[in-house]
């Protein structure tokens, strides 16, 4: 029961959050000095051809009204039509969400199978060599501005070493997979398509290490100092006057509770991936969310920058909430207390 | 203009007692960041040309005596650029922290004293702010106001200010219920004065560190507003502005891009860097863990 109204409490208060989000997006759209209508349609548009456009997109209505029209379209699934693409936006969204998800899961990956062991790392050997070593690592992972480092990794492994692909999700003379989860990987694997699995895989590791980085510094910080706190509590002591052996006290007994903290900022994480997914896709040429995102901002198409800031800010709260509800699971004390 | 001057003295004499020099990090931090507001400051002394000046005779030259660290598709000499950029970069960082640090921080007071219903929409509001990836509301805001570096602090400053308002509410919450603020409530002191004069200054530690790294966090952010062409416009010798000039070249000339963004990297990170001195130095819960 206790659960329940948890749950209850947090997916009413993401309704809110998103009642605010869809209002702010909609001003920063449609309160706008710059003028969506002369940059779909040009300068030389005639008086005509404008109206049509304005009435298309309800332009010539009261903000208000264009606003619950908005609303009304958003409860039915839709999001408008793109003025760039000329296709529902929903659509376009439905097409690229799948490659972003593929890219900053990958990158989640790296940042767990990497952060978590050098944070242990770190912390069993403070003050030596390797501690200093993932410091700095750290430090300027979480200094590095990610547009500068995927372009140094393309100009080293893709120029100057030719070990990976320079961009896109798959070679141009593979055929994609057949789409079941949209995420290529997966797809080519369901399929047992070697070639695509090897194509896309190829194409995954430089992007997805480069997003990657930061969240990778994040999460090796924090385990590195949830990890020090846990080494040096009581029960860590009785486990070493146990006699237990050094390996099974680090991990068993320390690990295990040095991950709450960890577990606990996932969520921040991936909503920190998103927005450097944005930039990452624009140099890797990748074609999800953030290089549509950005395409469609130049282009001052403001339904399509609407759903993707909307889409981009359901994310953050609903994986927060993921995360929230494993801790639930994780932590038996937040259910007692 | 007078409690001004008491809250700036009270704020120094907190942040005063805690041992930041003590640790060599910290003077490596300070030293950099020292560096960096030196070149920002005296870039026209300093910078051996004109940032804007093309010598089409020499462009793409590779880092010699004459050109410490080579020269862009135009001729134009990178090292002077990327000192002018540090000018630029910092005003970003100051701007961006001063505006949102203040606002945030007005918010959260207000929030976290008054209670209530005030709090409960102040704290909503924040909430959507942070619901925001930053990058991509910044690109929104940025995009509808037009492409300037102007427009991209505003959009910076927009997405930032949410974490002071957070940060302060919380600090206030658990500082209104002590002794000192109810003394204070008890001899008749005014709220304005109590939030001022007693619990602003309680705040400043905490608000210190977020603003360390939101300086570099503001730096990196406008450089990726500029590159993808949200932020500072060519030909201003802005660091993301460079990185992105210098795209086209990464494969024959390296070095267009490399260098600005090495000084984007050395400044995020003296800035990271202190502010994790000064979380170890104020919070000795965290320092005993480090």
């Amino acid at each position: 029961m206790r659960f329940l109204g948890f749950l209850t409490r947090r997916i009413v208060g993401i309704a809110a959050v998103m009642v605010g989000v869809s209002i702010i997006t909609f001003a920063i759209s449609h309160v706008i000095p710059a003028d969506p209508v002369a940059a779909a349609l040009g300068d030389h548009a005639t008086d005509q051809q404008i109206a049509v456009f304005r009435s298309e997109y309800h332009l010539d209505r009261p903000l208000p009204e264009q606003y619950l029209t908005y609303v009304v379209g958003l409860a039915h699934g839709d999001l408008g039509r793109s003025i760039r693409t000329r296709r529902p936006v929903s659509d376009d969204l439905f097409d690229s969400f799948p490659a972003t998800i593929e890219l900053s899961l990958a990158a989640l990956i790296v940042a767990i199978l990497v952060g978590i062991p050098a944070g242990v790392w770190s912390a069993i050997s403070r003050g030596r060599l390797p501690d200093h070593i993932v410091r700095l690592v750290s430090l300027v992972g979480g200094s590095i501005p990610v547009f500068w480092l995927g372009l140094i990794v393309i100009g080293l492994f893709y120029y100057q070493l030719g070990w990976f692909p320079g961009g896109g999700r798959i070679d141009n003379f593979v055929a994609p997979p057949p789409s079941r989860t949209g995420l290529y990987v997966v797809d080519s694997i369901l399929a047992g398509d070697l070639e695509a699995l090897r194509s896309s895989v190829l194409h995954l590791v430089l992007p997805a290490l480069t997003l990657g980085y930061f969240s990778t510094a994040v999460i090796a910080r924090m385990t590195r100092s949830s990890m020090l706190e846990v080494l040096g509590q009581d029960y860590m002591r009785t486990a070493r006057a146990k006699g237990l052996q050094e390996r099974v006290i680090v991990l068993r007994h320390g690990l295990r509770n040095a991950l709450i903290p960890t577990v606990t900022i996932l969520g921040l994480t991936f909503g920190s991936l998103l927005s450097g997914a944005v930039l990452t896709e624009t140099i890797f040429s990748w074609p999800g969310l953030g290089r549509y995102a950005t395409a469609a901002a130049v282009a001052l198409d403001f339904p399509a920058v609407l759903g993707v800031t909307l889409l981009a800010a359901i994310v953050y709260p609903i994986a927060n909430l993921v995360v929230d509800v494993a801790y639930f699971w994780l932590d038996p004390r937040t259910q007692h207390g | 203009m007078a409690s001004t001057m008491a809250l700036g003295v009270r704020g120094l004499r907190l942040v005063a007692r805690a041992p930041i020099l003590g640790n060599p990090l910290n003077v490596v931090a300070i030293a950099l960041i020292g560096a960096f507001a030196l070149c920002a400051l005296f870039a026209p002394v300093i910078a051996p040309y004109d940032p804007l000046l093309q010598e089409l005779g020499s462009r793409l030259r590779p880092p010699s005596a004459e050109h410490w660290l080579g020269t862009d598709s135009l001729g134009r000499d990178i090292a002077s650029r990327i000192l002018y950029g540090a000018r630029i970069s910092l005003i970003i960082g100051v701007v961006v922290v001063a505006s949102a640090g203040v606002f945030g921080t007005v918010v959260g007071l207000v929030a976290g004293y008054a209670g209530g219903l005030v709090d409960e929409a102040l704290m909503r509001l924040t909430e959507v702010f942070l619901a925001f990836p930053a990058l991509i509301l910044a690109m929104a805001i940025a995009g509808a106001l037009g492409p300037s570096l102007t427009n991209a602090i505003i959009a910076i400053a927009a997405v930032t200010w949410a974490v002071y308002a957070r940060l302060t509410r919380g600090q206030i919450l658990s500082l209104r219920r002590r002794e000192f603020v109810e003394a204070a409530r008890a001899i008749g002191a005014s709220r304005i004065r109590i939030l001022w004069q007693h619990l602003l200054p309680n705040v400043l530690a905490p608000l210190m560190i977020q603003a360390s790294f939101d300086l570099g966090s503001a730096i990196i952010a406008a450089a990726g507003l500029s590159f993808i062409g949200f932020g500072a416009q060519p030909p201003t010798p802005e660091w993301g502005v460079m990185i992105s000039e210098g795209r086209n070249y990464i494969s024959t000339q390296p070095w267009l891009s490399l260098f600005p963004g090495l000084a984007i990297l050395l400044a995020v990170g003296s800035f990271n860097l202190l502010g994790d001195g000064l979380r170890d130095a104020f919070d000795p819960r965290l320092s005993r863990a480090d």
